[in-house]
């Protein structure tokens, strides 16, 4: 209300001052006209060499990003098309680097060349065909270059043969704001779900009548083997997310009503990624900075921050409600005989499903209700 | 200024006096409402640019109290000056549909369009002067809708510009999908009405009402660009008006266009066999064409200031015209580059990697062009030249990372991270506001009758060409690092943790830059009552617009519309000893036309 109060007074004494305008523009009827607010020859000069210094401004600023920002760039992909992307990237830099320089260059010393006196005279040059084709047809060849390149990734990426021996199936389920996986169990065949079916502690609306979906497992964070193609199957129960693994150079969005997929190789365990130099150079510098912080929060009296250990993470990139920034969830890459072991501990879906009936058997009258909405709302806060 | 003195062919056309309601609000003279337009784009940009400068400071300094929150918005948005998680979704919303459609569809197309398409093409006023008020009127009130929106009690819409549904169709998902979302779609829907006015009257305009001679190869590139631009609105935003009305069904009326399979706070909603992907075609359909329908504009006004302080012809006249057309062909089929990952079928993401890529060719012409055409030349470094050399810089550094995001492959891993806010700042956010300043500098004269200051015009180039590359540049890099866009915060993610010196460093260049915007705005609003009285054409320019009158008349010429005989960048022709020829200055004796 105050501010309301604050801007009305502000229009008020903007329309008084435009009305005080309007007396003082009567005073000035048949003042002259004249042209002091063109650019003369001094202003030409000035403007020209501070051109000529912007560029050189760019140049500095640019090489001092490449320096100080270039080490936090994503580096070592750990998947193996990551690979691929990487290379393409690279030269799709160079390519950039080249003609940023070029064009930059010309344009700027240009403007600082060419600026202009009075008595000169420009150069009348309105076309030259010769000049048109040289550009257009030099990006021309080095695009198709780029488009064969990139649709060639592209499609050995996105095209993945599900009949393929070795591929692993794993759901993501995107919700907010978290993630969930389902494995696909003995048959690597998912069990069908909708969000129809979540009650309980089925929270992924997994078809428990479907034979496929015994062998089932959750689990609330992703353990990968190393070396084995894994196929993301990926859902989303309310709005939609984005499963982002940068370090795997993986996205794909989660889609409420539609199962998407995206299927990377993980070429490094999550040790192996720690041990780069690169990335122990990076997680000493954030250690770094977050003790500084702590000194900062201790003279506060509140918590200083644990120290950071790299982990691999699934981010939302989509965004999909309040707190969007803080939905993730772990991956850890392993070798496969360790993913093996991991897995055979977890306990299958119909495992649990029985567990939970047996524990929950007195209380379990309601939940057999017809009319479920009512009901379920208390179970699911329950399971969450 | 009123008309009575001046004796010409169609006085009785307007003998009344002009009332203070008919001259400053329900005018129906074009130069009147491009003014219209102008002032309340700027109203209207002070409040988006101002939103970018809260939640910037929210990310250098994340969740720390300033005063200057809860002195705009409140205990509710900011409580203790702390800015909340959903309002800074709220102020990125708020803030990408003012700046895109209010300030760069509106604010640019709509001013310079109805400026210059009458006055460039030697009419005396647009084919429908009625529908042209009706047209900004529309588009007054859907800015009054859509400011409004930020009042109402579960806040503004909040689910990103993009509005994708379910998110913005679920009160339950966020607060700002309730009433926020409504007045938002309301807004939008007028707003398009409007578009939809104004871009059916350019191009009738620009067909129907051209002067002697001024053939469809004879016009300035600005017109030709407002022309296509009117165009691509045409076809695209009735696009994104039917999107529109689908999401009010799904919201409202309990249809399933956009939605299906939805669980939400504990509940199964009703809603079986929609697909959000639908609408993400439908709003691209129009959203892409959008970035066009904003950077085409200026891309016209920076050839025509270029040409015209460089004392040069435009190189390439035709090549322009036909890049142009490419462009806005090319830009109907491309939408799908912002959906690689959205879920549709991978071999849709070939065929529009290949469509997109094909628009750098047209690109590359326009931007050699530009620098072909400040070869040789004596260049007048006027204000609105240096934004015009600045606006080829930030559109060739913003352009060439296109080539990384079009490509599907590349566009897996910087998808929805800085890097695409840095590249679309650059290429359509600088560059278009850049066109938009120069045409101001360049145009004020004929809108105001006064010069703007070029001290203070320099100062405001020199801080915001700094300050805009000082913001978007180290972008770039955290984009690269793999940072999500639309992050209240990334302090949850120690990933990210040596990423808050780049934040805190762009928010200064942010802040530092929205501070000059000030600059700007002092010299508008002075010079438009303090102003250096102009001559009539003070850039020596050969286009129509300058054989007009300082003083703004009804019908634009006091006596016949000029007829033309050239074309319009007969600048430093040889043969001549003045070094602009303007276009209704008959041919010389002999004089060839040395243009193609």
């Amino acid at each position: 209300m105050q501010s309301l109060l604050v801007i009305i007074v502000l229009i008020l004494l903007a329309v008084a001052i435009w009305q005080l305008t309007k007396i003082f523009d009567l005073t000035q009827v048949g003042l002259a006209a004249n042209n002091s607010q063109v650019a003369n020859n001094q202003d030409n000069k000035v403007q020209g060499y501070l051109m000529f210094a912007f560029i050189a401004f760019f140049y500095i600023f640019m090489i001092y990003g490449l320096i100080v920002w270039g080490p936090l760039v994503l580096d070592n992909p750990a998947s193996e098309h990551g690979t691929d992307v990487d290379f393409l990237m690279n030269i799709t830099w160079v390519l950039i680097f080249i003609v940023q320089f070029i064009t930059q260059l010309l344009l700027h010393y240009f403007a600082f060349k060419y600026r202009g006196t009075k008595d000169a005279k420009a150069l009348y040059f309105a076309d030259n065909n010769k000049l048109e084709l040289i550009w257009s047809t030099i990006p021309a060849v080095v695009l198709a270059g780029l488009i064969l390149y990139g649709l060639y990734a592209w499609t050995n990426i996105m095209f993945v043969n599900e009949q393929e021996e070795d591929v692993i199936v794993i759901e993501l389920y995107a919700k907010q704001f978290g993630w969930e996986a389902r494995y696909a169990g003995e048959d690597n065949v998912l069990g069908k779900a909708n969000v129809r079916y979540i009650e309980g502690i089925n929270t992924l609306g997994v078809d428990m009548g479907d034979t496929n979906a015994q062998d089932d497992k959750m689990a609330t964070e992703l353990y990968l083997p190393k070396g084995k193609k894994v196929l993301f199957k990926m859902r989303s129960q309310d709005v939609l997310h984005s499963a982002y693994m940068p370090h795997f150079r993986a996205q794909m969005n989660c889609v409420p009503g539609m199962v998407t997929q995206f299927a990377f190789v993980p070429s490094l365990t999550t040790e192996e990624y720690r041990a780069i130099p690169k990335i122990t150079d990076k997680v000493a510098n954030i250690n770094k900075l977050r003790a500084k912080k702590s000194i900062a929060l201790a003279a506060n009296g509140q918590v200083a921050l644990d120290p950071y250990e790299f982990d691999f993470l699934l981010l939302c990139n989509k965004i999909c409600g309040a707190s969007h920034y803080n939905m993730q969830m772990k991956i850890t890459v392993v070798s496969p005989e360790e993913y093996k072991a991991w897995l055979a501990e977890k306990p299958t879906m119909s495992q649990q499903m029985k567990e939970a009936a047996a524990s929950a058997e007195p209380a379990v009258i309601p939940a057999v209700s017809a009319d479920s909405t009512m009901v379920e709302a208390p179970i699911v806060v329950l399971a969450n | 200024m009123s008309v009575e003195g001046h004796t010409h062919d169609h006085e009785e056309e307007h003998h009344h006096k002009d009332t203070f309601i008919t001259k400053y609000i329900f005018s129906i003279d074009h130069k009147m409402i491009a003014k219209q337009y102008l002032i309340t784009g700027i109203i209207m940009g002070v409040i988006g640019v101002g939103m970018s400068m809260l939640f910037r400071m929210q990310l250098a300094w994340p969740e720390e109290a300033f005063g200057i929150f809860k002195f705009f918005l409140g205990e509710k948005f900011a409580p203790g000056g702390v800015l909340k998680n959903d309002a800074y979704l709220a102020l990125v919303t708020i803030h990408g549909t003012i700046m895109v459609f209010f300030v760069l569809t509106a604010g640019l197309s709509g001013t310079f369009s109805n400026l210059l398409i009458p006055l460039q093409i030697g009419a005396r006023d647009m084919a429908s002067g009625f529908m042209n008020m009706i047209s900004y009127w529309l588009f007054f009130l859907s800015s009054v809708i859509m400011i409004s929106s930020l009042f109402v009690e579960s806040g503004p819409a909040s689910s990103g510009w993009t509005i994708y549904p379910p998110l913005s169709a679920l009160p339950q998902a966020i607060p700002g999908s309730g009433m926020g979302m409504t007045l938002w779609l309301i807004a939008m829907a007028i707003f398009i009405a409007s578009s939809l006015m104004g871009s059916l009257n350019y191009v009738v305009t620009v067909i129907n009402l051209r002067t002697k001679g001024m053939s469809m190869t004879r016009l300035p590139l600005t017109i030709w660009t407002f022309f296509v631009t009117a165009i691509i609105g045409i076809v695209s935003f009735p696009v994104l008006l039917s999107a529109a009305l689908l999401l009010i069904m799904d919201r409202s009326f309990g249809t399933s266009f956009f939605l299906s399979d939805i669980y939400i706070a504990g509940e199964v909603l009703h809603y079986q066999g929609g697909s959000p992907v639908l609408f993400e075609h439908l709003f691209w359909f129009l959203g892409h064409p959008e970035v066009y329908i904003v950077i085409l504009p200026a891309m016209g006004i920076v050839s025509e200031v270029l040409a015209t302080n460089s004392r040069k012809p435009i190189f390439g006249y035709r090549a322009m015209i036909v890049s142009t057309l490419a462009i806005a062909f090319l830009s109907t089929i491309v939408w799908g580059h912002h959906m690689f990952v959205s879920g549709m079928n991978p071999f849709l993401g070939s065929v529009f990697t290949f469509t997109t890529l094909l628009i750098a060719i047209p690109s590359a012409v326009k931007a050699f062009n530009w620098i072909t055409t400040i070869w040789k030349g004596n260049l007048q470094l006027n204000p609105a030249m240096l934004f015009s050399i600045g606006m080829v810089s930030t559109f060739i550094s913003g352009g060439l990372t296109g080539i990384i995001l079009g490509d599907s492959t590349l566009d897996i891993n910087v998808h929805d991270t800085y890097f695409v806010i840095a590249h679309f700042h650059l290429v359509m956010g600088i560059s278009a506001l850049y066109g938009m300043f120069a045409g101001i500098y360049h145009w004020f004269p004929k809108m105001f009758g006064r010069m703007m200051n070029k001290n203070l015009g320099y100062v405001h180039f020199w801080v915001t060409a700094v300050s805009a590359y000082g913001v978007f540049f180290p972008m770039h890099f955290i984009g690269l690092a793999g940072l999500p866009r639309r992050y209240y915060t990334n302090t949850n993610f120690p990933l990210f943790d040596d990423l808050q010196n780049v934040n805190v460093l762009i928010t200064i260049f942010a802040l530092i830059g929205g501070a000059f915007t000030l600059v700007f705005l002092f010299n508008f609003f002075y010079s438009i009552f303090y102003g250096e009285k102009a001559i009539q054409n003070p850039w020596k320019a050969t286009t129509l617009e300058w054989t007009t009158p300082v003083e703004h008349i009804h019908g634009n010429w006091p006596g016949a519309i000029p007829e033309v005989y050239r074309w319009p960048y007969d600048y430093s022709k040889p043969g001549w000893d003045v070094d602009f020829v303007p276009q209704n200055v008959p041919m010389k004796e002999g004089e060839e036309v040395l243009n193609h």
